[in-house]
């Protein structure tokens, strides 16, 4: 199988659905000559005209609002968010708008659009432009969202999401586009909703998703070396929840820790805990931890930055605690 | 020319225009008795700006709108009772009670509502604009928006991709001088809202809004103008409102007097004189009309009254499209009438043939 980045598994989905389907056109600033800001895009002009790779203005609540408008009436937009802090200027119409049009209407229009860009921490770029959004889209209804870590998953996630007949958030990283991993080439279709266990374990379930996958997978290792086997379970898709893969994994290990890149107050996380509390309660040995991104705003400062992000400490501190073996 | 219009024509809009007024002052009246609630946005004084603009454009074009939308849904050809059902939160409405006064849409009349924040309509007008002229369509949308709605960032920014992109799209403001409570002159630098087209390179007209006929011949001419490639248009329909902004709203804002002198601009007697004048229909005539019209609204009531209201199952419906899932067609679930319902050609089967910038290439501007 060919190993690609994780950028070009992007754009092998976004190629072959616009071949598939000429429906599908991609929109956002400098997603056509420039060739994508992250080269996401790349190609996708020369090979599909300006009317379907199409430079927007810095204007993100109007193209974005375009992108809804076009859905109502059958076309399938991508709209590309250079990173998804900008795309808090386009919340009004995604939240407001495309959450809710096919309730508004009374079940008369669907909205099949995806939003798609990176998020999370940029890479000394200070608090603009390091922010994580999961858990605030995640809260309303009416829209799904994925947020994959690996090559294969961004490329059968971002495919299954312009198919779907819904409002799509596709969360990606910027940390994570020239990150490889094998992808099979052609169809690849991964559900939405479907988390998967990237590591069997026996001893403590890690659940994460995005860029942190990859950190936990270091705990992981590290762990090992120490005779503990961690379970990791990505979860790939934030809504809807894979609430069985979760519940499955819990009742596997009896310990659960949390890893995520965003704030930890009302952050996805908390959503995850209560989920195991409610419905887990009689398997677990131990409290469930949440390993987050700390409850500050993100720095510039290279000491900073790493700090308040999760640290391997951080997680393998938390593993430590919840079997029993740290001595505090 | 006006004069030139024909009888049906004409008469079709007094049907239309008196059916909006009359319309809303039972939704008044019910909402006085409890049966409607939460915001309730009338359009008494701007029915010629509605009309106006649905008699001059075709019925497969688009139409888009704010929440004060009673009077496009009716005009565009929406069932009274179905619409004042909307408003009663009945099962039987437009949105089967979920949307309310403010979210009316009637996607078999290409109606595409009914959006409560201010502005946020235009650009997905402007994306409606934009899937006709990706497709090769030759038809057009109408966005209408209030004066205070040129004031928001959503306005300047579609405006500027339509005229770039050269969209089939005619802005319709309906200026009503006053956002909610403020006169649009004391927070706009320049209250002329047409005036501000000059600044995207594109069209920019005003039109008497309380003139049926003036406003049909200014659509007809904008929406030529579009259809043809040209470009959008920005249309300032100069209108008044003679409630106030919503049922909650009593209006103490502005004088007496203003609303009074308003009150001689009706668009209703307007045409209604016009038609006598020109004798294209007579004085019984008109009143049979008139009396049809109000037995179309006093039944549109006792429909709505008579609607049970959305089972409590009906939450977990339309909120997610699921897999096979198709579109409700309002007329069809609640009259069990057989509709039209848009339809487009398939991923395989549509060629796009536009290209925004020719060969891939950005334009140079010399000088």
């Amino acid at each position: 199988m060919p190993e690609i980045m994780y950028r070009e598994a992007l754009n092998q989905a976004l190629a072959e659905e616009m071949e598939r389907d000429a429906n599908v056109f991609l929109i956002g600033e400098e997603v056509g000559k420039y060739q994508g800001a992250f080269k996401v895009s790349q190609g996708l002009l020369q090979r599909f005209g300006s009317a379907r790779v199409v430079d927007a203005p810095i204007s993100e609540l109007g193209f974005t609002g375009l992108g809804i408008g076009a859905a109502m009436v059958g076309l399938r937009p991508v709209v590309e968010m250079m990173t998804f802090n900008f795309a808090i200027l386009a919340m009004d119409q995604i939240l407001n708008g495309a959450a809710k049009i096919r309730h508004m209407s009374g079940g008369q229009l669907r909205v099949p659009i995806v939003i798609r860009g990176p998020e999370g921490t940029g890479g000394r770029l200070s608090s603009q432009h390091s922010q994580v959004f999961d858990s605030i889209y995640s809260n309303f209804p009416g829209i799904k969202v994925v947020a994959p870590a690996t090559p294969k998953d961004a490329k059968g996630l971002l495919k299954t999401a312009i198919r779907d007949d819904n409002p799509v958030i596709v969360f990606e990283a910027e940390r994570l586009y020239a990150v490889k991993g094998e992808v099979p080439e052609g169809e690849l279709l991964i559900p939405i909703g479907k988390a998967e266990v990237k590591r069997e374990g026996k001893d403590v379930s890690l659940i994460t998703w995005s860029r942190m996958y990859y950190y936990v997978e270091q705990a992981a290792a590290e762990l090992e070396k120490e005779g503990i086997h961690p379970e990791i379970l990505d979860l790939r898709s934030l809504r809807p929840l894979d609430e069985e893969a979760i519940l499955a994994t819990a009742r596997k290990t009896n310990r659960v820790v949390i890893v995520e890149e965003g704030w930890p107050h009302v952050g996805m996380g908390a959503q995850i805990a209560d989920l195991l509390q409610h419905k887990a309660f009689d398997y677990l040995d131990a409290p469930v931890l949440r390993v987050s991104g700390l409850d500050v705003n993100m720095s510039y400062a290279a000491n900073l930055e790493n700090l308040i992000q999760p640290t391997l400490a951080r997680i393998v501190g938390a593993v430590k605690k919840v079997l029993y073996l740290e001595e505090k | 020319m006006a004069s030139a219009l024909k009888k049906e024509t004409l008469l079709q809009m007094y049907r239309s225009m008196v059916l909006i007024r009359r319309f809303e002052e039972r939704a008044a009246q019910q909402y006085g008795l409890g049966k409607i609630a939460g915001f309730c946005h009338l359009y008494i004084g701007q029915e010629a700006v509605a009309v106006g603009a649905t008699e001059a454009i075709r019925p497969d074009d688009y139409v888009i709108t704010a929440y004060r939308d009673h009077g496009q849904a009716l005009a565009r050809g929406a069932d009274p009772g179905m619409v004042m059902a909307e408003l009663f939160g009945r099962s039987t409405g437009y949105s089967k009670g979920k949307g309310g006064s403010m979210h009316l849409f009637d996607i078999e009349h290409h109606f595409y509502g009914g959006f409560a924040i201010v502005g946020a309509q235009i650009p997905l007008g402007t994306g409606l604009a934009f899937a006709s002229r990706y497709r090769n369509e030759d038809r057009i949308t109408v966005c209408l928006f209030g004066d205070a709605a040129a004031n928001q960032g959503a306005f300047h920014e579609s405006l500027n991709m339509a005229s770039k992109w050269k969209l089939p799209i005619v802005y319709i403001c309906e200026n009503n001088r006053y956002g909610m409570g403020t006169d649009i002159a004391r927070v706009s630098a320049e209250a002329e809202i047409a005036k501000r087209a000059c600044a995207y390179a594109m069209r920019g007209e005003q039109v008497d809004g309380m003139d049926v006929l003036k406003v049909y011949e200014a659509v007809k001419e904008c929406a030529e103008h579009a259809r043809s490639g040209r470009g959008p248009v920005l249309l300032e329909a100069q209108t008044y409102r003679y409630r106030g902004h919503s049922m909650a709203d009593p209006a103490t804002y502005r004088e007496k007097s203003e609303v009074e002198s308003e009150r001689k601009n009706d668009p209703i007697p307007r045409l209604r004189d016009y038609i006598l004048r020109v004798k294209a229909a007579s004085e019984p005539e008109l009143d049979a009309i008139d009396a049809q019209i109000k037995k179309i609204v006093d039944e549109a009531v006792k429909f709505a009254d008579a609607s049970p209201e959305p089972s409590e199952d009906e939450l977990w419906h339309d909120t997610i499209v699921e897999p096979g899932e198709p579109d409700v067609r309002p007329r069809e679930r609640v009259l069990g009438e057989k509709v039209q319902w848009p339809s487009y050609p398939s991923g395989k089967e549509l060629k796009v043939t536009w290209e925004i910038e020719p060969s891939g290439k950005t334009e140079k501007k010399v000088g």
